[in-house]
């Protein structure tokens, strides 16, 4: 309700800066995440107001939120069997899919997009994942493989296509909330806003949140790949001073 | 509280902080109860609650120096460690981690790294919890015997001094161990040791101990020190070769089962001298082969999903 009410207070606040492209106003619960030692994850409010066109009668409008981590490369396996036992047996390199990836829109998503708009938009999860190289090599079954990475990452609370989740009043304001769960890799974070109509997209919005370790988790993973024989040091200093206080506490505590 | 979740930085992955010194506390009691490492039973068992197999391996080489320096410590007030044969049993040790680096980075950019190590894994513990049993019921029998008034079996005693072994050149004399024998069987002992803590995140002390005895003929009370010591230095060399190849080594995880780990051990090593050894051995070998089970069932049943990820760049 809050969220709702502050996108109000923004949509009646802000000018317009760009009559023809701002036609959405957004903003975010959060533009910062800190992952530290207890981080158990965390809940992202993407909300916003639409600038409704006046004079002119048209179709209603439709809203899709996605939030995207950085792209990163992946291989993903295929498991056959050999030998009576399970082994990797064929890979995939994909070029580049989002760490995390969530989808939101606000009808059936055949309703909201047309599949000439998502090809163009890379808006679904399918399109969002690039995997030239592979099709280019010609391996047919590159798509199974591309179905595989999404379905892990499904399981892991990383990748979702959340239909009819965003929550549009009027048409006029919108909010969704996206869970961002606990193993989240570090990095730029997207939230993209699309508003669509008939399928096409009108206006689009763009944001960006940054996802960073800090305290000791930033100390740990800085030092391990940036200074790997420090790190690789300190580790075993820490091991052996264990080693030894256990030794020597519990030889104190027998007398 | 007790849901408390702890990010691992390395890892990158959420697990019980209680979960993570409970299994290190277990462990470590059954470590401090039998004299074995422990890292044989942790390393699947990591892999059990989600943490990926290369972090696993590296994390667990670390914990290993702990446990193995805190042993060792009390051998060498003992004065129980044969420090010349533990430097020949180091040598190769370092020999071998350096070739298990190569071969793990080796298959790791095949994609068949977790099929090595499970399958190291389904072998050993299958070998080792098997022998364990046999060795535990035979010794129950002997004490059973022996209190229904009959003269007990006589224990296998070590061979010593085996032809082959006793033929090989380079002889050097170990005056701890009262041996003047080959540096050979030494090296290769702990070249093959040292493999296995690269690949399978062990020290390795289920195949030394055994060797040591009944290859090198070394007497039974300076085996475990000397053990220690060798095994101290190669996890060490190990998690350093894992965290400049691979950065792999996870501190955070590694202080949760490390703080587990040497509180369990000492407290398994009150245990050990009051409860009866024999028949807690037999659960240990059942516990081994329970594990062993589940890693090959793993591998012989089709997976639910036949797909998984590996990240080129990280882990």
């Amino acid at each position: 309700m809050r969220a709702v009410l502050l996108a109000l207070a923004l949509a009646l606040v802000l000018p317009p800066l760009d009559a023809a492209a701002q036609r959405i106003v957004a903003d975010l619960s959060q533009e910062r995440v800190a992952i530290d030692a207890r981080f158990e994850g965390s809940e992202l409010v993407v909300f916003g107001a639409i600038k409704p066109e006046p004079g002119v009668a048209h179709a209603p409008v439709e809203v899709i939120v996605t939030v995207s981590g950085p792209l990163r490369p992946v291989t993903v396996r295929r498991k056959s069997r050999v030998a009576g036992i399970w082994v990797n047996t064929e890979g995939v390199a994909i070029d580049a899919a989002p760490t995390l990836y969530k989808v939101a829109t606000s009808a059936p998503l055949s309703e909201v997009l047309t599949a000439v708009e998502d090809l163009r938009r890379s808006i679904t999860p399918e399109r969002r994942i690039r995997a030239v190289d592979a099709r280019e090599a010609g391996s047919e079954a590159t798509d199974d493989f591309i179905a595989g990475l999404i379905r892990i990452r499904e399981r892991q609370g990383l990748y979702a296509v959340q239909e009819g989740a965003v929550q549009l009043t009027d048409q006029a304001l919108f909010s969704v909330n996206l869970a961002l769960p606990a193993n989240l890799v570090e990095g730029q974070y997207t939230a993209q806003v699309y508003l669509t109509r008939e399928g096409e997209v009108v206006a689009d919005f763009t944001r960006t949140i940054d996802v960073r370790k800090v305290g000791l988790e930033r100390w740990i993973y800085t030092l391990a790949h940036q200074r790997p024989l420090v790190y690789g040091l300190v580790s075993i200093a820490i091991a052996i001073a264990a080693g030894w206080g256990a030794s020597a506490l519990f030889r104190w505590v027998r007398g | 509280m007790w849901g408390m979740l702890v990010y691992l930085p390395i890892a990158e992955v959420s697990v019980n902080a209680f979960l993570l010194l409970g299994l290190g506390g277990a462990v470590g009691v059954l470590s401090g109860m039998f004299g074995v490492g422990g890292g044989f039973l942790m390393t699947p068992l990591l892999f059990f609650i989600g943490i990926p197999p290369a972090v696993a391996v590296a994390t667990e080489a670390n914990q290993i120096v702990a446990s193995s320096f805190s042993g060792v410590l009390a051998h060498l007030r003992r004065k129980t460690v044969d420090l010349k044969m533990g430097t020949v049993l180091l040598v190769g040790g370092l020999v071998g981690a350096g070739l298990g680096i190569l071969l793990f980075n080796f298959l790791k950019a095949q994609g068949q790294v977790d099929l090595l190590v499970r399958l190291c894994y389904v072998v050993f513990l299958g070998v080792i919890g098997a022998l364990m049993f046999v060795e535990s019921l035979g010794a129950i029998r002997r004490t059973r015997a022996a209190r229904e008034g009959g003269a007990p079996p006589p224990a296998r005693k070590p061979r010593r001094g085996r032809g082959w072994v006793a033929a090989l050149p380079f002889k050097m004399r170990f005056r701890t161990s009262g041996l003047y024998i080959s540096v050979i069987p030494p090296l290769l002992v702990g070249v093959s040791v040292g493999v296995l803590a690269a690949i399978m995140g062990v020290g390795g002390g289920f195949i030394m101990v055994p060797a040591m005895i009944y290859l090198l003929g070394m007497p039974t009370k300076v085996v475990v020190g000397t053990s220690l010591f060798q095994i101290i230095f190669v996890t060490a060399f190990t998690t350093l070769l894992h965290a400049t190849t691979n950065y792999t080594v996870d501190m955070m995880l590694a202080v949760l089962l490390l703080i587990g780990g040497v509180v369990g051990a000492q407290i398994g090593t009150q245990l050990g001298t009051k409860l009866k050894a024999e028949q807690l051995r037999i659960l240990l070998a059942l516990m081994v082969l329970a594990v062993c089970g589940k890693l090959a069932f793993d591998l012989l049943v089709q997976p639910a999903e036949l797909y998984s990820i590996a990240d080129p760049g990280g882990h």
